[in-house]
């Protein structure tokens, strides 16, 4: 009998029932899509940072000073020690390799230009350098861990014609301030150091490298006389805001602490893991880059959390209030099965198996509509998907059901109370 | 329950009694009566209806202030990255010596602006390296993220020998590079600097460390440096706050005052701060609509069951001989009040839930936004109107007997 009752409900209030399935289908929705936003967020937004440029920098173990004032290079170019070129994939074999966005190692080099007596800094790099390491094939160099830096033709003007050097190239990039003081073009050669290389593009960057000369790295090499040579590596990765434990020396740890912070991506961990890598090399954080992540981050973070609990709260609201009033508008009914002697348990009893299963349906539903909501942000905003974790499933369904009964309890306590004979005579 | 027990003392009472109550309110109209009667006999159903247009404008106001406010917030929390807008002079020229307090005129007391000097030095043994004159106390608030063990000691006598032979007994305070340290002082001792055959006694008073190339560089004082090399410094770095716009406009108020300096934006900060606020920015009008929608629709729910259950005052009315226009008229000013006084409520709620949220996450309140009020207001107002107008419609088409026969 219980169960045609419900069936019936069902069959013979369709509408009814809709507007309160709809009322759970985007209550649950908007609850999913935030929650999968909100699990997600640091990782995209750690990603995004990244867009502030590398965040390690690796260099030998045994250099001379930096000599550098406004992106001219004074040290003498032979001059302390170099890392080994050939070790650079090695980087794509630490433990956190699939935290490594990219690296790109630097070789600077001084030249003279034409005929004039003045110093330049050529600075030999990757662009968009393809390497493999073991069976992995990948790509890597200053397109992608510097992305504010711009190729032109010059005073911002964008062309086919002017792009970015291939990195097995004689080709190079001219530094806006350099190329105006030179008065150059891209397509105009320029004489470096008895060489004649062809200007691919202008680079503007805002930095030191405005006023330098941005060759393929094995053509800096070539022109040091130096093969294989690197000055220092720029790592970008995406770590884990520093805390209590990241801080600390891992010569003090406890194998148990050390194996923690050994598997945990604190720009730390990393750098200890990276020197392992790299033979005869010292690994350092970008305090600039580095430090400030955690903050932005946290501060994010925090804000999405905290508007999560405010869409939970307003979507649970909009479910009870719906099922409130389902059940408000069946006093009649309930009157009806009470003047034909049922019991108030087993009128709450259809009520609660009414809404279980509104609950589940419109759980399903909203959890399905939700985790395309989330997908559609992630895509338009961060152009990457936001995966939902599968355990939200279960979760999400114990909220939806929850909070129909919760919202519904109230209401079928007042329907179960009402008198039979002011409803049937239709004093509602 | 209730309200059918109030509804029933009211018939009860004598005619003296009525007659009584109606002298204590003879002024009211009948249609403001009405509005009051329905909102006080029904306190359990109107309650609940205002409760949600409470919530929802509540929600509302704090997801509009925290769109606005948390831009600016973000916006000085990028300023921890340091400058985002450098000024050099042309061709590696020293700035006036006024260039400083030019570049504070224009920018005002939120941005902050840092000298920087440098020079090429020699150790004793010969080494190259880079000294840098500075502003310690400001450096110190611009670059938080330089890991600094001690500071130098704001200002102490300088002490400069035109004689490189003879040494002073007092060394000036330093602030020195970790890697600059291995070098010049591996045993913290005081060491001697010469720049175009002046010497300087200095002591290193703090490491530096920020794994970038200021560790390889020795910090002084600015008049201290000043007196030693000559050289008067030949960049200013800014930390200015403020949207895109209002840093761009700097930037060319600075270009016109001071055309003998290059002013230029740091991109890497700016590009990165303008990418990440972007994202969030996105992200928080993504998710500010669904909360907003949610309410709305939660308000909508709450409203049209409240009004359909009213559909037995709308067939007593009707039966009455109430013109369509009265009926209607009557819903809507319900609906109305109760949009007006749900906004006016939530309204300042919403404004505490935005502070709120401010002090936890930012640590700094979100300054109350009243330019939202009439949107607020707008929006509640529509949604009661459409929540009250739908049942109506519904209702329209019904016969008031078949209404108050039960069915």
């Amino acid at each position: 009998m219980f169960p045609r009752i419900v069936y019936e409900s069902f069959r013979r209030q369709a509408r009814r029932k809709l507007l309160a399935g709809i009322a759970i289908t985007l209550g649950v929705a908007v609850a999913t899509a935030m929650i999968a936003v909100a699990t997600d967020i640091g990782d995209k937004i750690n990603r995004e940072l990244r867009s502030y440029g590398a965040n390690l920098v690796v260099t030998p173990q045994e250099d001379t000073l930096d000599v550098e004032v406004g992106g001219v290079n004074l040290k003498p170019p032979s001059d302390g020690a170099f890392l080994n070129e050939a070790d650079l994939p090695k980087i794509r074999g630490t433990f956190w390799h699939h935290n490594i966005v990219g690296f790109s190692p630097m070789l600077p080099v001084t030249v003279k230009v034409g005929s004039s007596a003045k110093d330049v800094t050529l600075l030999g790099t990757y662009f968009d350098k393809a390497l493999h390491f073991g069976k992995e094939d990948f790509t890597t160099g200053v397109r992608i861990t510097n992305p504010w830096w711009k190729v032109s033709c010059g005073d911002g003007k964008q062309s086919p014609n002017c792009t970015w050097p291939a990195d097995d190239s004689q080709n190079v990039l001219l530094g806006e301030r350099l190329a105006a003081q030179l008065g150059k073009q891209p397509g105009d050669s320029i004489d470096v150091s008895g060489r004649q290389l062809t200007i691919s593009g202008i680079l503007s960057t805002g930095g030191g490298e405005d006023n330098q000369i941005i060759a393929p790295l094995a053509l800096a090499q070539q022109i040091l006389g130096k093969p294989g040579a690197v000055r220092r590596v720029y790592v970008s990765a995406l770590t884990k805001p520093p805390d209590a434990l990241s801080i600390r020396d891992p010569k003090t740890m406890t194998p148990e602490v050390y194996d923690r912070w050994y598997c945990s991506p604190y720009v730390e961990s990393i750098a200890y893991q990276l020197q392992e890598v790299i033979p005869h090399s010292h690994a350092e954080q970008i305090r600039q880059v580095a430090q400030n992540e955690g903050t932005v981050l946290s501060r994010i973070k925090g804000l999405m959390l905290l508007i999560t609990f405010a869409a939970l709260f307003a979507s649970a609201l909009a479910v009870s209030a719906a099922m409130a009033t389902a059940i408000y508008e069946r006093r009649v009914e309930v009157g009806l099965m009470k003047a034909l002697g049922a019991g108030n348990l087993s009128v709450s009893a259809l009520f609660f198996a009414e809404a279980l299963l509104l609950a589940l349906v419109g759980g399903v539903a909203g959890f399905s509509a939700g985790a395309l909501l989330a997908r559609q942000i992630g895509r338009s905003i961060f152009n990457s998907q936001i995966s939902i974790e599968p355990v939200l499933f279960p979760i999400i369904i114990a909220l939806a059901v929850f909070v129909t009964f919760a919202g519904s309890a109230a209401a079928i306590r007042r329907a179960v109370k009402f008198d039979p004979v002011f409803a049937l005579r239709g004093e509602g | 329950m209730t309200i059918n027990m109030s509804s029933m003392t009211d018939t009860l009472l004598t005619p003296q009694q009525v007659a009584g109550r109606r002298a204590l309110s003879p002024h009211t109209s009948m249609f403001a009566r009405m509005l009051l009667r329905a909102a006080v006999l029904r306190r359990r159903r109107a309650a609940s209806a205002l409760l949600a247009m409470i919530v929802a404008a509540a929600v509302a106001t704090a997801m509009m202030n925290l769109y606005v406010d948390v831009q600016a917030k973000l916006r000085t929390e990028f300023r921890s990255y340091g400058a985002n807008v450098i000024v050099v002079g042309k061709d590696g020229q020293a700035l006036p010596s006024d260039a400083l307090a030019r570049v504070e005129s224009v920018l005002g007391a939120k941005s902050l602006a840092v000298p920087f000097s440098y020079a090429v030095a020699r150790t004793k043994d010969g080494q190259s390296v880079v000294v840098v004159g500075t502003d310690f106390a400001r450096a110190r608030q611009l670059d938080h993220w330089w890991n600094v063990n001690h500071w130098p000691a704001p200002q102490i006598l300088a002490y400069l020998v035109d004689h490189p032979t003879s040494t002073p007994a007092i060394p000036s305070e330093a602030l020195v590079g970790v890697r600059a340290a291995a070098v010049v002082t591996p045993n913290r001792q005081p060491f001697d600097l010469t720049f175009q055959g002046k010497t300087i006694y200095l002591t290193a008073a703090g490491m530096l460390q920020t794994g970038a190339g200021e560790d390889s560089r020795i910090y002084l004082d600015q008049s201290e440096f000043q007196s030693w090399t000559g050289v008067a410094p030949s960049t200013i770095e800014v930390a200015a706050n403020g949207t895109p716009a209002e840093v761009d406009a700097s930037i060319r108020q600075l270009a016109q005052l001071m055309p003998m300096a290059d002013i230029r934006p740091v991109r890497q900060i700016m590009e990165g701060e303008a990418n990440v606020l972007n994202k969030t920015r996105a992200t928080l009008y993504a998710s500010a609509t669904l909360v907003v929608l949610t309410s709305a629709l939660c308000v909508l729910a709450t409203l049209i069951g409240w009004v359909f259950d009213r559909r037995r005052d709308f067939a007593i009315m009707k039966a009455l001989g109430a013109s369509e226009r009265l009926v209607n008229g009557f819903f809507a000013a319900e609906a109305a009040a109760l949009g007006i006084v749900g906004a006016i409520l939530g309204f300042f709620i919403g404004i505490g839930v935005a502070a709120w949220i401010g002090r936890v996450n930012f640590h700094a309140p979100v300054v109350p936004r009243f330019s939202v009020f009439p949107y607020i207001l707008a929006g509640s107002v529509a949604v009661a109107l459409i929540s009250a107008i739908l049942p109506i419609v519904l209702l329209r088409r019904v016969q008031p007997a078949i209404i108050l026969r039960g069915e």
